[in-house]
């Protein structure tokens, strides 16, 4: 039984309110539904009914832990949660299973790189975004018994590196680099990129480039403190999210700048189009999201901030 | 349940419909629809759910939701005259400082849950309905659809995990009025025969003309059938019952009349004569 299904097992074992559900995506949790009982549902192919029964479950007291690819449940069943999830605000978690990149070779159809856009759009769901299969487990009884909607962006991925033990919704964590003052570049991400922004931090490092890496947990409530402290302190700020530039990190960041009056360099690596479908590796080297190629890009910038800096001191 | 009490539900129903047609002025509402499902409605709150103002939070309460949602003028009817809400309430249809809009809202006392969009409720019912066979209690969860309703592909997707569910709690109720919006059902995306798909789908189906509260009662005190299958009563309705003015009439599904009109409509609802009609008809074909 892998983490995620054992604390979900544990939730049911010890809150009768809790229940599972899935159309028919039991891809992570092989184990775990034969021994809920009654408290797990296997609705079949069926999107928008399952959030419907969901939702009935909801009004009378439980709280519903539902499952399908994140693409089927953010699209399929999108008018479904934001109608009979959102409006009333009932304890339904929508667990999408392989986000982004994650869905590696299955193609475009697959692809939920406007999820997180979707999902914030509503009014009243909050969005967690783990990085790994460690940062989920620390966050998942959080968001569960929050009493609240929200998505999770689901990745089973190994730790990549040592997260803060403490979850809140709305708190990012510094995984790398100088929790506050002056750095060259803040590197905001979230989820599966999260590996690739340390990897690339680790090569600009190796360059003499001083770089902070935040791991942005949930971006919906978003830790704003957090990003207006980068926007001060740092001279370029990169959104890198596996995820369209529409409606992802990059616009949330473009939001809070612009309702602070904050004008800074900013660098967004995401998404413009649906990515080329292969398996994972190749996909991050030929989208450019590997740690290398990021590392490159941000070192470009880098370079091209510079010599426009000049260009400017030339003026004056 | 005595004679004398099915024998008071048509003069209920009749002040439900004046009710109907109270609403239907000063910006309007969905007449046709909500005179359709009014005697269903009458007759379920008033003889087969278990429920009452004292019992509306009540654990072991019968649900009833309304899927097509635009016929609401015809719940808040019945909530007055059952006392869930004062009958002067309903002077505030569309007010912005009150929640009477043309859709359900749950903060009316009596409302299970909101709708709207159609082809939501039957798989939110679904859930009460399983949540309530899990505690091991008796209460039944009745889902009101429109007939036009069926075209939406989730009540279907719905009907087959009720049956896979295994789910007798929950029945379904057919307005079949035989339109949708502006059109007649079988002249745009037929459904007959209705019985047997619901039947393929492994549901009980019952038949019953939604305006006989002598006959909904022979049916619906069957129901439900516990045989682990879920039911659906398909009900003959027509759009506009009661007011021969507007009866079955593709233009009079959403009406605005003018307050004369309404005055004259209620004339006509007690059989006084036929009123003469000059607001604007609202036809989208």
């Amino acid at each position: 039984m892998i983490p995620y299904e054992s604390i979900l097992l544990e939730c049911v074992r010890s809150d009768e309110r809790v229940m599972v559900l899935t159309a028919e995506n039991r891809g992570h949790m092989r184990s775990a539904p034969a021994l809920m009982g009654d408290r797990f549902i296997d609705v079949g192919i069926a999107e928008q009914t399952m959030i419907g029964v969901a939702a009935g479950l909801a009004t009378r007291g439980r709280i519903v832990v539902t499952h399908a690819l994140a693409s089927f449940i953010t699209l399929r069943a999108f008018e479904f949660i934001r109608d009979d999830v959102g409006i009333p605000a009932l304890p339904v978690i929508m667990v999408g299973m392989v986000p982004g990149v994650l869905s590696d070779a299955n193609g475009p159809t697959h692809q939920a790189i406007d999820d997180v856009g979707l999902m914030r759009g509503i009014p009243n769901i909050s969005v967690f975004c783990p990085a790994d299969e460690e940062d989920l487990r620390i966050g998942l009884r959080e968001v569960i018994f929050s009493g609240k909607p929200y998505y999770i962006r689901y990745t089973n991925a190994p730790a990549s590196v040592d997260h803060s033990k403490v979850f809140a919704p709305g708190v990012a964590e510094v995984v790398v680099g100088p929790t506050i003052g002056r750095r060259d570049v803040t590197i905001l991400t979230y989820g599966t990129l999260l590996r690739q922004a340390v990897l690339a931090a680790s090569k600009l490092t190796a360059q003499g480039i001083v770089v902070q890496v935040i791991n942005m947990r949930t971006l919906k409530p978003i830790d704003e403190q957090r990003i207006l402290e980068a926007s001060f302190n740092s001279d370029l700020v990169v959104t890198l999210e596996d995820h369209l530039l529409t409606g992802g990190l990059y616009s949330i960041v473009s939001e809070i700048l612009v309702r602070n009056r904050r004008s800074v360099d900013v660098l967004p690596i995401g998404f413009d189009t649906w990515f080329r479908p292969a398996l994972l590796p190749e996909v991050l080297d030929h989208e450019r999201l590997s740690g290398e190629h990021v590392a490159r890009r941000i070192a470009e910038q880098l370079q091209r901030n510079d010599e426009r800096r000049s260009m400017e001191i030339s003026y004056v | 349940m005595t004679e004398s009490h099915l024998s008071e539900l048509p003069a209920f129903a009749l002040r439900v419909r004046e009710h109907i047609l109270r609403m239907s002025t000063n910006g309007g509402c969905f007449t046709g629809a909500s005179l359709s499902c009014t005697d269903l409605l009458v007759y379920l709150y008033t003889t087969y759910l278990r429920i009452s103002p004292d019992t509306l939070d009540a654990p072991d309460r019968d649900v009833l939701l309304l899927s097509k949602g635009h016929d609401v003028p015809a719940l808040y009817g019945v909530f007055a005259e059952l006392g869930f809400i004062p009958r002067e309430r309903l002077k505030n249809h569309l007010r912005v400082h009150d929640d009477l809009y043309w859709h359900p809202n749950r903060n009316i006392p009596g409302v299970e849950f909101h709708s709207g969009s159609l082809g939501h409720l039957l798989s939110v019912g679904l859930g009460m309905a399983v949540d309530i066979r899990m505690r091991g209690l008796d209460s039944r969860v009745v889902v009101v659809l429109g007939d036009g309703e069926l075209n939406e592909g989730s009540i279907w997707e719905a009907c087959l995990t009720a049956q896979a569910l295994r789910v007798d709690n929950l029945i379904a109720v057919v307005d079949r009025n035989l339109f949708q919006a502006n059109v007649r059902t079988e002249e745009l995306i037929p459904l007959e025969p209705l019985t047997t798909k619901f039947e393929a789908f492994g549901w009980n189906v019952e038949t019953v003309n939604g305006h006989d509260f002598g006959d909904l009662h022979s049916v619906f005190r069957a129901l439900p059938v516990r045989n682990g299958a879920p039911t659906v009563v398909i009900a003959d309705t027509q759009r506009g019952r009661g007011v021969p003015s507007i009866v079955d009439r593709a233009d009079r599904w959403f009406c605005n009349f003018t307050h004369e009109e309404v005055g004259a409509l209620i004339e006509e609802l007690h059989g006084n004569s036929k009123a003469t009609l000059t607001s604007e008809t609202l036809v989208v074909r």
